[in-house]
């Protein structure tokens, strides 16, 4: 399993269009990818799951891959949250 | 055969099959199921076409608005495809043996209760995205059709009770040949929008949804307001005859674009356009316009979640400016509230809303919604010509203090190193009676006046443009607002100002000749009206028609204003 920790700097938190293209670059992969935030964890190929959390500015997240592609999906959605300007 | 009388809203003829833009009926049973499997096949199916549907929806307004306002399909496209929500309803279907339609509203329900309940409105407002995208859903699986103006791929007369903004913005011209609605007036938003777009239309019908059926033909006369369903042949012969007139004297009032606007004694006046989006400024040009006399900023800020961004408007801005080159354009700040809700702003209910919270009102006490939107302008202002109206301003100390935050945000511009041109003309628009008869003094401060002849004449005779009980009131030729309009023109010019006219009035035949003996300088008006305009100003003497001032201001009444301009302007 590869895990990544990230800080929201968005001011917005994590929704809207960013929210929108994290979703949909997880949804290449073929691994099980999961979004953890306090003490739930959603799957990040689901929109509504991802919505449903309300992640503020300023919070903790951590993003988690299981599967063949494990790497190349962390590293992919990495890249997400820094081009979508989410956190770094 | 019927034959419906409506008010003729954009000209032209339309005649093909009606198509009915309406909500369908989605109740449905709860049923026991045999074949689970297959009821999840059905499900699935049903999630495929719709998912099909809303690329096509997100890529027409992709094109006809852009990135921003295509995004929103995105989110509901992800939702069709959410595991999170497919799951649960397979589940049901497997576990419970109900039926997909119940599967589907059931699970929906459940998350958009819990979007409701959270204490957040941007999750509030995905609970309406659910639910949009699971009635396009249900739609499919009971057989009926969710009807959808970016859907259409034939050519089509479109039915409907009314149509929203949205609705309008999507219309496809390869197909949609026209429309025709049971409300709405001359002024209302879909017959201005119709205009841009050069659909023929006819609104209040009052009855067209319980007349035509979908696919009977129908034919709308946006010259006379007349709309027939299910016409005889010889009716549909006659006029595609008219139909072909239209059009050759719209070739007639091509060859003018490129030439300026002239009096038969030689004195130019300004004809302009009045837009909407950047999209609308191709058909300004098409038209020959010689400006833009208003360009509504509304739209940028309807049919979305939120504020636009400075650097969002900044680009429409841009855009408007450089496409029109050097050529005047004169931008509208926000004018909503009355007609024109944001949801995202939760405005509290007015009892009033034309005489209420609105426009200038609005963005004094909002000042962060005006502060971002005359940033973006002061940027943009380095493309072209740009001139800054303020709407609705009812006192000097309005006009005062929306001009201070402007110099004061120009002033930080100025001071971050970014460049703004320096000859920025400031104006108001005149809808308010106040304003109008107050013009010599505002005259001193102001740099142009544009008269807003849709509010200036419900405000003036106190009758709600949108009324129809009440419409023999909107009279245009009214000498009441005549001697208002001269008192703006007067003013203007005593300061050596100009003063012009963005109202649906500056593009009417009848007001044009009265307009040009007032000596209104710009006249405003929808793309499709500039020729026409043109044409008939290069046929009448501007002395000769302002020799008939004093006489048409002590006029009695609206009749006798036009009975005298019909006879002296040669019109039938």
């Amino acid at each position: 399993m590869v895990e990544k920790t990230f800080k929201v700097t968005s001011a917005d938190g994590v929704h809207a269009r960013p929210a929108t293209v994290l979703v949909q670059n997880a949804g290449k992969y073929e691994s099980d990818i999961n979004l953890h935030y306090k003490e739930k964890s959603v799957n990040l190929k689901s929109i509504m799951g991802i919505m449903s959390l309300g992640i503020p500015a300023g919070a903790e997240i951590k993003i988690t891959a299981e599967g063949d592609d494990e790497q190349e999906a962390v590293d992919h959605l990495t890249q997400t949250m820094q081009n979508e300007g989410l956190g770094e | 055969m019927t034959q419906l009388q409506g008010i003729a809203a954009s000209g032209g003829i339309a005649i093909a099959k009606a198509y009915r833009l309406e909500a369908p009926d989605l109740s449905y049973d709860k049923t026991t199921v045999d074949e689970p499997a297959e009821e999840i096949t059905r499900l699935h199916d049903a999630l495929e076409v719709s998912k099909s549907e809303l690329e096509k929806i997100k890529e027409h307004t992709r094109k006809s608005l852009g990135d921003e306002h295509a995004e929103i399909f995105s989110a509901h496209l992800l939702v069709l495809s959410d595991p999170e929500m497919i799951q649960p309803m397979e589940d049901k279907i497997r576990t419970e043996s109900v039926n997909a339609e119940a599967a589907l509203d059931e699970t929906a329900n459940m998350f958009i209760d819990m979007f409701k309940n959270m204490d957040n409105e941007y999750m509030k407002e995905r609970a309406a995205d659910i639910h949009d995208v699971t009635k396009r859903v249900l739609a499919h699986l009971l057989d009926a059709e969710f009807p959808d103006p970016a859907l259409i791929d034939e050519q089509v007369v479109i039915v409907a009770e009314d149509l929203t903004p949205s609705d309008t913005a999507q219309l496809n011209k390869e197909f949609v040949q026209g429309f025709t609605t049971d409300i709405g007036g001359r002024t209302s938003h879909s017959a201005i929008m119709a205009r841009s777009l050069e659909i023929p239309a006819v609104v209040g019908t009052k009855e067209i949804t319980k007349q035509a059926d979908k696919g009977v033909t129908v034919i709308v006369d946006g010259l006379s307001g007349d709309v027939i369903v299910d016409p005889t042949d010889e009716q549909i012969e006659s006029y595609k005859q008219k139909r072909s007139e239209f059009e050759e004297k719209k070739q007639e009032w091509a060859k003018l674009k490129d030439e300026t606007t002239v009096s038969s004694d030689n004195e130019h006046v300004e004809l302009a356009a009045n837009i909407g989006t950047p999209d609308d400024v191709s058909g300004v040009l098409e038209n020959g316009g010689e400006g833009i006399g208003l360009y509504r900023t509304e739209f940028l800020y309807m049919g979305k979640n939120q504020l636009p961004t400075e650097d969002e408007q900044f680009d429409a801005y841009s855009s408007v400016l450089k496409q029109m080159e050097d050529k005047p354009v004169v931008v509208r700040t926000l004018d909503i509230g009355g007609d024109k809700e944001l949801d995202y702003l939760d405005l509290p209910d007015e009892m009033n809303p034309f005489l209420g919270f609105r426009a200038i009102r609005l963005c004094l006490e909002r000042d962060d919604i005006f502060r971002t939107q005359l940033r973006a302008l002061l940027r943009a202002s380095v493309h072209g010509n740009l001139k800054i109206m303020f709407p609705m301003i009812a006192t000097l100390d309005e006009f005062r203090e929306a001009k201070a935050i402007l110099t004061e945000e120009k002033e930080y511009l100025i001071r971050e190193g970014k460049e703004v041109a320096d000859n920025i003309e400031v104006g108001i628009m005149v809808e308010i009676p106040a304003t109008a008869v107050m013009a010599k003094q505002f005259a001193k401060e102001v740099d142009f006046f544009s008269i807003g002849t849709n509010d200036l004449i419900q405000y003036t005779m106190a009758a709600d443009r949108m009324n129809e009980r009440v419409s023999y009131l909107y009279q245009p030729y009214n000498p009441a607002i005549l001697n208002l309009v001269n008192n703006v023109i007067e003013a203007a010019h005593a300061e050596g100002k100009w003063a012009g006219m963005c109202g649906e009035m500056a593009g009417d035949e009848i007001a044009i000749p009265i307009l040009l003996g007032l000596g209104l300088d710009e006249f405003s008006m929808s793309s499709s009206s500039i020729l026409p305009a043109r044409t008939q100003i290069l046929g009448l003497s501007k002395a000769e028609m302002s020799s008939f001032k004093d006489e048409l201001l002590s006029m009695n009444t609206s009749e006798d204003v036009v009975a005298f301009v019909k006879e002296k302007a040669g019109l039938e």
